[in-house]
C-alpha cells in the first residue's frame, strides 16, 4: 500500500492523542487546572490534527458529512462517529476539570472507553480488509491499541507505566512484523487463483494493461526493498521503545529526557506506521505481478 | 434492519440528439460507424450493426475516435517552413498563398521535366484518385505504401490466382473446419478476422497459428507453430511434399481450374524453354487424354492428361503438374530436411499435412446448388474442401516473401480449397486475372499526361520500365531487373534514391499521410539526415518537400510547405471499387465518409486540395474547356467523375433515378443516398454465383452487369507463372531485353515459375554466428495503423514499447527484469528495455511497431514516454543490404517485387543491465511543435 | 445504503471468454468512451499528453503467459472490470452510503453525490475494479452500463453494456445469472465458468471461461496425433520418392476421374 503521509499522520497522531485522552479520562495522572489544560490541549491537537490530516486523503472532502451515516456496516463511519463522540465527551469532562475544577469521573471513564474504541475502529478500517492479508488479523487492533496506550502513557508522563508498556509495544510490533511476513502466503492468494489459470501452469504477467501508471498502482502497489525494510524495522524498534526506555531508566530523570524519549518514540511510531503501509501487500498487486 | 434504500436512477437518459453514419479511418478495415452527436459535438462512436465489414463491433482505435478527432496535435492552417528542415519552425500562411506556392513549384516542372515531381501517398485510401491525378500531371513517380507493406502477398496472389487475402478475399468463416493463419501481426485485417475467429470457435473449427510470436490471434489458436522467421516457405513446401507423396491433392480441381495440365516446353537451352505450348490463337495447350493430342486448355468436354508427355519436332512438352511434382517430391522438401531450420519437428509437419488432407478430403462439404461453368458444363452441386488459410506481412516482408506467398497459394490450390465452400473466397472486384490488370507505365511527355497507369503487372521483360540505356525510369526503380514485378512501387527507396540521385535527381517530393521521416522508413536516423542534407551550394539535396497530414507528425517537421488535412470525421471520402473496397465474399460493397462535423480550423481535405492544385495547373480532366475548375471539391468528383462511361468512384445508387447498381450515369443525389443508407451500399451476389467465381458463368455475367469487368474474364489458376519464366529466359541470355550482368544470376534464381525457398538475404550476407537472432515488429491491436495521432486514451495502453526477448535468449544472456539491452545489427545499434517472453520462437525478439515517437511530435510533452523509453527498430534496419564489395547499392527488398524485407533483420544482443536515465537510444533531438503541447488534463464528456 | 441487499431479483453480470479474447482493448476504450460522457463525472486523464499520463478506466486488459515446466508457454489475454460480487466488500466498507448494490439486478454502483473519495472501497476490492478519478475526486467503477441496459432511447438489441456490444471477437456475454436458462448461466455451466480469487469469499457474479486446451502445449516433441500420418501412394521404398512411381499412381488416379 502507498504510504501516504496523510494516513500515516492521521493514524499516528490520532492514536497518540486518543491514547493520551484515555489516560486523562481515567484520571492517571490525576492532573487538574493548568496542567490538565496543557495535557488536554496536547491530546486534542494530536487527535484533531490527525483527523484533519486524514481529510487530505479524501478526493471530495465536501461530502465528508455523509461519513457519519453508515455506522451499521462501515468501520470508517464508526470511526468518524466514535472520534467525534470522544472529543465531545472528553470536551465536557475536560471543561469541567479545567475550568470548574470538577472531575466527573463517569464522564472520564466513558471518554476513555470511547477514545480506545476510536483507536479500535481505526484499527478495524485496516484489519477488516481481506485484500491486505498483513492487516487482516486481530493483531492489527492489538497493535494500534498498544501504540495508543503506551504512547499515551509516555505523553502523560507516566514513566514507570510507559517503560513497561513501551517494552510490551515493541514486543507486539516485532510479533506483528514476524507474523505479518507470512500472512500473504498463508492466505493462499496467488496470480494463479487471481486469474483462475493455475491448472494451465505457472502464470506470469507478460504485458500490463497500461504502460503508464494508474490509481491502483499508485495507491495499492508499493514495493519496498527487503534490506531497506529491515533497516527501517531496526530503527523503528529501537526508537519506538528500547531507546526511550533506556533514556527513562538509565539516565537521570528530567523533562529533557522525557521530551527526548517522546521525540524518539514519535520517530519510531512514524517509521513503524510508514512500514505498516509500505509493507502491506494488496492482492490486486497480483494482477500486475507486483507485490 | 431498515428497508433497503437506494437512490433513484434515470436508466433511460438521452443518448444523443442525432446519429450520423460514416466510415472509420483508424486502419484499413474501414468499418461503419455511428457517430452520436450532441450539442454540436461528438458524444459517442459505435460500430454500425448494418455494415458488412464490422456488423456493429468496433475496435479499440475506432472506439477512441473522439480523442483522435479532438486531438491537440491537429494542424490548424497551412504552414511554410521558416527554420531549417527538421526543426519544426513554421509560419502560418493562407490557403491562397499555400496553393499559389505549390502551383509555382509544380507548374514549371510539368512543362519541362514532370518526372522531377515524386508524388507518394502512404496510407492513402484514395489511390484511384491520387493515381489519376499523378497520371494527369505526367510524372511516372507515383505510388502508395504497398511496397513497404505487403506487395508480396498481393502480387503473388494476383499472379497465382487473381487475388489474394484481405481486401481480395477471405476464408469461408461459416463453413471452414480447419483454418491456418500465417504471420498475421494482429492486423490485416482487424475486426473481420476477430469476428471470423469467433465464428470458428462457435463451430468448433480448429485454428492453427503459424507465427514466431504467440500473441493476439496466435494466443487463441488451438495450435501454435512457433516457426523460425523467414522459413515459412520451407515449411509450406514440406507440407506440399507430404501431400503430393500421399496423393492427397484434388486432381479434378487441378484439371479443371488450374494450369496443372498445361504443356510446358522442356527443351532446356532454347528460347522457348519453360514456356507453354500454344496454338495459333495463342491459347495454351493441354494433352487430351482421349486422343493423346494437344488441344486448347478451354476446349469444352475434354479430359486433360497430366501423366503423359507430348513430343513434337524433337521437343518434349510436359504438363505443369509433372514439373511441380518432380520439384517438390525430392528429399530436399522432406520434413526431416527442413525441421531444424524451421524449428518445427518433422513429425509435426507430417501431422499437420495429414490433418489438412483429412479435413479437405474426408470432411468435404456439399451445397445443393447447381451452377454452370464458363465452358457451359452444368454442375449439380457445389463441393467444398473446408480448409482455409490467411496470411499477411509475417510471411511477405522477407526477401523470399513473394515465393513464400506463392507457395501458400499453391498449397491452397492443390487442396482444391480456393473459391469453394469452406475454403478461401474472393471478394469482388476479385477474382481478376493478371490479364485484367494494367501493365505499368512511365512514358513521360513534358506538359502532357503519362501514357497510362503507373502501377500494374508485368507480363515479361518488355514491360519493364527501363530507358534505352537500361536505367530505371522511376525514382524508386520499380519494374527494373532488381525487382521486376514491383506492382506497388518501392516507397521505402524513394528518399534514399532521391538523395543519392540514383537513377536521377528530383525537384519536389510531394507526400500525403506517409511518416517517412519516422516509422514508415527503414534506417530512420539516416533518412532524417538525407532529408536535411545540403549540397555544396547550400541547397537541400532534395530541393522541395510538400507534405499533407492532419496532425503534427514527425514528417511535418521536414516539409517546406505543409497542407493541413482534416480529421476523418470532417471529410468526404469514397471507399471505392476502383480502389480498395469493402466487399464481402457474398457481395460487392462500397462506402463513403462525409463531414459529420465541420472543421473548426483552417484545414481542407487533401483530395479537394489536390483537385484545386490540379485545376490551377490546368490538368486534363480537372478543368473545363474554359479553364475553370471542373470539380468544386472531392465530393463533387466522387459523384460526377466517370472512369469509364457509367462507371464512377461509387457503384451504388447510380443513374438519375438512383437505382443503378455498378453502372449508370452520375446521380447528383448519390451522396445523400449513401448517407440515408448508413454510409455504404451493398449488392449481394446471386446464390448460383457465390462460389467458383473465376469459372462460374453466372458470376462472370453478374460481374459484367455490375461493371466489375466489361467482358467476362474466366481464367485458370497459375500454379506455374509463365511470365516469371520469361524473365528467367532473359537472364539466361534470350531476347532483346536482358538483365545487366550483376543481376543475371539473381534473376535466374529467384524468377522460378514454381515456388522456391531461399534463405532471407540479410542472413546470408552477415555472419550468422555473430548475428544469431531475428528481430521483428508487429502492431498492437490497439494502435495498429493509428496514423491519426498519439491518442490520449490509447497512449495510456501502449505509451512505450519494450523489446520482448525469448526465454532462451534471456537465459543465455542472463536478462533479469529491469535490464536493458544493446541490440546490434550489421547497420547499427539501439539500446532498449527488455521484457522476457517464453511463448516466442527461441531465436527471436520483437517489439511493438511505431510506438516510439520523436520528442516534440504529436503535441506530446518532450518527455513523453514514447520519446524516452519508446523506440523504433527501424534505426537498425537498412534500406540497403550490407555491401557485397561490388560497389552496388543492393536494396533490402524482395528481388521479385521489391517488397521491403523488414523481417529479414539479423541481430546480436548484449545485456547492459538497468539503464539509469531510462532513455532508449538513439534519441533524436526534439522538433519544435507547430501546434504547441496538448492540455495537461482531459475530462471529455463533462458538457453532456 | 451500504448494507448489502438480502437478495437481488436478478444477478446481472458478464461472462468473459478467455478462449477467444485476443487482447485488442476494444472493450477498454469503448467503455471509457461511453462512460466518460454518461453516468456521473467524466473519466478524466491526468497529464494526458505528458510523460506519465494517468487516466480513469473501468475495464482493463492484462496479458499473461502461462507455462508448465517443460511445455510450450501460452499467452492469455485477461480483461478485468467489476465483478458485481454478491458479497461485495466494497459496498459494506463505504462510510458515506455512496456505494450500494442494487436490489433489482445486483449491479454495484457508486452514488457520486455522496462519495467523499476516501478510497476505502478500492482498498476493499481484491480485483482492482475501482479507480478514484483524480479530477473529480469520486470513485469510478463499472456500472454494467446501467444507463444502456434499460435505456428506452436505444434499440433493444443495443441494450447491453458497451464492452459487450463492441467486442469484435464476441468474447463478452451479458445476462442474468439468477436465471439458470440464461445465456450466461448456460455458458458458465457448459464451459466451467470460474470465479476469480474464490478464497476472498466475495462471491463474484461475473465468470471467466477458461481457455480450451491447446494441442501444442506439450512442446515440440509431444504432439497429439489427431489424424494418422499420410500413407505414401508408392509404398516401395526404392521408388517412392521417384517421379516415375508417382506418375504411375497419377495415371491410375486420372483414369478414375
Amino acid at each position: 500500500m502507498h504510504p501516504a503521509p496523510s494516513v500515516i499522520i492521521f493514524t499516528s497522531l490520532s492514536g497518540l492523542g486518543f491514547g493520551l485522552m484515555a489516560w486523562l479520562g481515567i484520571g492517571i495522572p490525576p492532573v487538574g487546572g493548568f496542567a490538565a489544560f496543557a495535557f488536554f490541549l496536547i491530546a486534542y491537537l494530536l487527535a484533531v490534527g490527525g483527523l484533519l490530516a486524514s481529510t487530505a486523503h479524501l478526493g471530495n472532502p465536501g461530502k465528508a458529512i455523509h461519513a457519519f451515516s453508515q455506522w451499521r456496516t462501515s468501520w470508517l463511519s464508526r470511526e468518524g462517529i466514535s472520534s467525534i463522540a470522544t472529543l465531545l465527551v472528553m470536551g465536557v469532562y475536560a471543561f469541567n476539570l479545567i475550568f470548574l475544577g470538577q472531575r466527573i469521573q463517569i464522564l472520564g471513564w466513558l471518554g476513555a472507553a470511547l477514545a480506545l474504541f476510536t483507536v479500535f475502529t481505526t484499527s478495524m478500517i485496516y484489519a477488516q480488509l481481506k485484500t491486505v492479508p498483513r492487516w487482516n488479523t486481530g493483531l492489527t487492533s492489538v497493535l494500534f491499541l498498544s501504540y495508543a496506550i503506551s504512547g499515551g502513557a509516555l505523553l502523560a508522563g507516566l514513566v514507570n507505566i510507559a517503560v513497561v508498556l513501551l517494552l510490551l509495544l515493541t514486543l507486539v510490533q516485532i510479533i506483528a512484523w514476524q507474523t505479518g511476513d507470512k500472512r500473504f502466503r498463508t492466505a493462499g492468494h496467488s496470480l494463479e487463483t487471481a486469474t483462475g489459470l493455475g491448472n494451465l501452469g505457472k502464470v506470469r504477467l507478460l504485458e500490463p494493461p497500461h504502460s503508464s501508471p494508474n490509481y491502483l498502482l499508485k495507491e495499492m502497489v508499493f514495493t519496498v526493498g527487503r534490506k531497506h525494510a529491515l533497516k527501517l524495522r531496526t530503527i523503528s524498534a529501537l526508537t519506538l521503545g528500547l531507546l526511550p526506555v533506556l533514556l527513562l531508566v538509565a539516565m537521570p530523570f528530567n523533562l529533557v529526557m522525557v521530551a527526548l524519549a517522546i521525540v524518539l518514540h514519535v520517530i519510531g511510531v512514524f517509521t513503524a506506521r510508514w512500514l505498516f503501509f509500505a509493507e502491506a501487500e494488496h492482492v490486486v498487486g497480483l494482477y500486475y505481478d507486483k507485490r | 434492519m431498515p428497508p433497503y434504500d437506494q437512490p433513484a436512477l434515470d436508466t433511460s437518459p438521452e443518448v444523443s440528439e442525432e446519429i450520423r453514419k460514416t466510415t472509420c479511418y483508424m486502419c484499413a478495415c474501414r468499418c461503419g460507424i455511428n457517430v452520436h452527436m450532441k450539442n454540436g459535438k461528438v458524444k459517442y462512436i459505435e460500430g454500425n450493426r448494418d455494415h458488412p465489414v464490422n456488423r456493429g463491433v468496433l475496435c479499440a482505435k475506432g472506439s477512441s475516435g473522439i480523442m483522435t478527432h479532438y486531438a491537440p496535435s491537429r494542424l490548424r492552417a497551412p504552414l511554410k517552413r521558416v527554420g531549417e528542415r527538421g526543426e519544426g519552425k513554421f509560419e502560418e500562411i493562407s490557403w491562397d498563398e499555400a496553393l499559389e506556392l505549390a502551383t509555382s513549384w509544380l507548374k514549371p516542372l510539368r512543362e519541362t521535366a514532370p518526372e522531377k515531381l515524386a508524388f507518394f501517398t502512404g496510407r492513402d485510401q484514395s489511390q484511384s484518385f491520387t493515381g489519376w491525378w499523378a497520371q494527369a500531371y505526367g510524372t511516372p513517380n507515383y505510388a502508395a505504401h504497398g511496397g513497404f507493406c505487403s506487395v508480396n502477398m498481393a502480387a503473388a496472389g494476383i499472379y497465382t490466382m487473381g487475388g489474394s487475402f484481405w481486401e481480395f478475399g477471405q476464408p469461408d468463416w461459416e463453413r471452414t473446419k480447419l483454418f491456418m493463419i500465417f504471420g498475421v501481426a494482429e492486423d490485416h485485417d482487424s475486426n473481420p478476422i476477430k469476428m471470423g475467429l469467433n465464428k470458428l470457435k462457435e463451430t468448433g473449427a480448429k485454428i492453427i497459428g503459424v507465427n514466431p510470436i504467440r500473441s493476439g490471434y496466435n494466443a487463441i489458436a488451438d495450435e501454435w507453430v512457433g516457426i523460425t522467421p523467414g522459413t515459412d516457405g520451407l515449411f509450406i513446401l514440406a507440407l506440399i511434399h507430404e501431400l503430393l507423396k500421399a496423393g492427397k491433392v484434388d486432381l479434378d480441381y487441378l484439371l479443371r481450374y488450374t494450369n496443372a495440365p498445361f504443356l510446358v516446353n522442356d527443351n532446356e537451352g532454347s528460347a522457348e524453354h519453360g514456356l507453354f505450348l500454344r496454338d495459333e490463337n495463342d491459347r495454351p495447350q493441354v494433352l487430351d487424354r482421349a486422343t493423346g493430342q494437344p488441344v486448347a486448355f478451354d476446349t469444352p468436354g475434354i479430359k486433360p492428361d497430366m501423366a503423359g508427355t507430348y513430343e513434337s519436332d524433337g521437343v518434349t512438352y510436359r504438363p505443369v503438374f509433372q514439373l511441380l511434382a518432380e520439384k517438390y517430391l525430392t528429399d530436399d522438401h522432406a520434413p526431416e530436411r527442413v525441421a531444424e531450420q524451421c524449428g518445427i519437428s518433422a513429425d509435426r509437419i507430417r501431422r499437420i499435412a495429414a490433418e489438412l488432407a483429412h479435413v479437405a478430403f474426408e470432411q468435404e462439404i456439399v451445397i445443393e446448388q447447381p451452377w454452370t461453368d464458363w465452358k457451359g458444363e452444368r454442375h449439380d452441386r457445389m463441393i467444398g474442401r473446408p480448409v482455409s488459410f490467411h496470411a499477411m506481412r509475417g510471411i511477405s516482408a522477407h526477401s523470399n516473401g513473394y515465393q513464400t506467398c506463392r507457395a501458400l497459394h499453391i498449397l491452397q490450390i492443390l487442396l482444391g480449397s480456393v473459391e469453394v465452400p469452406g475454403g478461401f473466397r474472393f471478394k469482388p472486384p476479385y477474382p481478376k486475372p493478371v490479364e485484367a490488370h494494367p501493365k505499368p507505365h512511365a512514358g513521360v511527355t513534358p506538359g502532357q499526361p503519362l501514357d497510362g497507369p503507373h502501377l500494374g503487372y508485368v507480363r515479361g521483360p518488355e514491360d519493364l520500365l527501363l530507358d534505352e540505356n537500361g536505367n530505371a525510369k522511376r525514382i524508386d526503380k520499380a519494374f527494373t531487373w532488381e525487382n521486376p514485378m514491383s506492382a506497388h512501387g518501392l516507397m521505402h527507396m524513394l528518399i534514399s534514391n532521391a538523395h543519392a540521385g540514383d537513377p536521377y535527381r528530383i525537384d519536389t517530393l510531394f507526400m500525403f499521410m506517409a511518416n517517412m521521416s519516422w516509422n514508415s522508413s527503414m534506417n530512420t536516423s539516416k533518412v532524417i539526415d538525407m532529408l536535411k542534407d545540403k549540397d555544396e551550394n547550400g541547397e537541400y539535396v532534395i530541393p522541395r518537400i510538400i507534405y499533407s497530414d492532419a496532425y503534427s507528425s514527425e514528417m511535418v517537421a521536414f516539409a517546406d510547405l505543409v497542407l493541413p488535412d482534416t480529421t476523418y470525421l470532417e471529410r468526404h471520402d469514397c471507399i471505392s471499387l476502383l480502389d480498395r473496397p469493402i466487399c464481402e465474399a457474398d457481395g460487392m460493397a462500397d462506402s463513403i465518409r462525409w463531414p459529420v462535423i465541420e472543421p473548426d480550423r483552417d484545414v481542407r481535405g487533401f483530395q479537394s486540395v489536390l483537385l484545386d492544385i490540379g485545376a490551377r495547373l490546368g490538368l486534363p480532366g480537372m478543368v473545363n474547356e474554359d479553364g475553370s475548375p471542373k470539380y468544386k471539391d472531392y465530393a463533387d468528383y466522387i459523384v460526377n467523375h466517370e472512369r469509364r462511361p457509367g462507371i464512377g468512384p461509387l457503384a451504388g445508387f447510380r443513374g438519375k433515378d438512383g437505382k443503378g447498381k455498378g453502372r449508370g450515369e452520375p446521380n447528383p443525389n448519390q451522396i445523400e443516398a449513401y448517407k440515408e443508407n448508413g454510409g455504404f451500399w451493398i449488392d449481394h451476389i446471386p446464390d448460383e454465383a457465390v462460389f467458383y467465381k473465376p469459372w462460374n458463368q453466372a458470376y462472370q455475367d453478374w460481374a459484367v452487369a455490375r461493371g466489375l469487368y466489361d467482358t467476362p474474364q474466366p481464367y485458370v489458376f497459375q500454379l506455374y507463372v509463365e511470365p516469371m519464366q520469361k524473365f528467367r529466359l532473359a537472364a539466361q541470355g534470350h531476347g532483346d531485353i536482358q538483365p545487366p550482368e550483376h543481376l543475371r544470376a539473381q534473376v535466374e534464381r529467384v524468377m522460378d515459375p514454381l515456388p522456391i525457398w531461399y534463405p532471407p538475404f540479410e542472413g546470408t550476407l552477415v555472419d550468422e554466428k555473430e548475428y544469431p537472432y531475428t528481430a521483428l515488429t508487429q502492431r498492437p491491436m490497439a494502435m495498429y495503423h493509428s496514423w491519426g495521432t498519439q491518442n490520449a486514451w490509447l497512449r495510456q495502453i501502449h505509451g512505450a514499447n519494450p523489446l520482448y526477448v525469448s526465454g532462451e535468449i534471456c537465459d543465455e544472456h542472463g536478462f533479469k527484469p529491469g535490464d536493458w539491452a544493446r541490440v546490434t545489427s550489421v547497420h547499427g545499434s539501439i539500446t532498449v528495455p527488455v521484457v522476457r517472453m517464453d511463448a516466442l520462437n527461441g531465436k527471436t525478439m520483437w517489439t511493438w511497431n511505431a510506438i516510439g515517437k520523436r520528442s516534440g511530435a504529436w503535441a506530446l510533452d518532450e518527455k513523453a514516454s514514447e520519446a524516452t523509453r519508446g523506440f523504433l527498430l527501424n534505426h537498425i534496419i537498412h534500406e540497403l543490404l550490407p555491401p557485397r564489395g561490388d560497389g552496388m547499392r543492393w536494396n533490402n527488398s524482395d528481388p521479385v517485387t521489391g517488397q521491403a524485407a523488414w523481417f529479414d533483420l539479423r541481430v546480436k544482443i548484449e545485456n547492459i543491465g538497468p539503464k539509469a536515465d531510462g532513455i532508449s537510444e538513439p534519441h533524436i533531438p526534439p522538433q519544435v511543435s507547430p501546434v504547441g503541447k496538448g492540455p495537461r488534463n482531459v475530462a471529455y464528456g463533462e458538457e453532456f | 445504503m451500504t448494507a448489502l441487499p438480502q437478495t437481488t431479483q436478478k444477478k446481472l453480470g458478464l461472462v468473459i471468454d478467455l478462449d477467444i479474447c485476443v487482447g485488442c482493448h476494444a472493450c477498454v476504450t469503448n467503455c471509457k468512451e461511453w462512460n466518460t460522457s454518461n453516468y456521473g463525472a467524466p473519466l478524466s486523464d491526468i497529464d494526458a499528453y505528458g510523460a506519465e499520463p494517468m487516466g480513469t478506466f473501468l475495464n482493463r486488459v492484462h496479458t499473461y503467459e502461462v507455462r508448465q515446466e517443460g511445455c510450450n508457454a501460452q499467452t492469455v489475454h485477461f480483461p478485468k472490470s467489476c465483478l458485481h460480487c454478491e458479497d461485495a466488500p466494497c459496498v459494506t466498507v463505504c462510510p458515506t452510503g455512496a456505494s450500494y448494490k442494487r436490489e433489482e439486478d445486483g449491479i454495484v454502483l457508486v452514488n457520486e453525490d455522496r462519495c467523499m473519495g476516501c478510497g476505502l472501497c478500492a482498498w476493499a476490492c481484491p480485483y482492482g475494479a475501482r479507480e478514484l478519478d483524480q479530477l473529480a475526486g469520486v470513485m469510478k467503477k463499472c456500472t454494467l452500463c446501467v444507463d444502456r441496459i434499460y435505456n428506452e432511447n436505444l434499440p433493444e438489441e443495443d441494450r447491453v453494456p458497451a464492452c459487450v456490444r463492441t467486442c469484435p471477437a464476441g468474447a463478452r456475454h451479458f445476462g442474468d445469472f439468477a436465471d439458470p436458462d440464461s445465456n450466461v448461466s448456460r455458458l458458465t455451466a457448459e464451459r466451467g465458468g470460474m470465479e476469480l480469487m474464490p478464497e476472498q469469499g466475495t462471491a463474484p457474479v461475473n465468470r471467466y471461461l477458461p481457455p480450451r486446451p491447446k494441442t501444442d502445449i506439450g512442446g515440440e516433441n509431444k504432439i497429439d496425433i489427431l489424424a494418422p500420418f499420410l500413407e505414401p501412394v508408392v509404398n516401395d521404398e526404392a521408388t517412392q520418392d521417384q517421379p516415375g512411381g508417382f506418375l504411375g499412381w497419377l495415371d491410375k488416379a486420372l483414369e478414375k476421374i
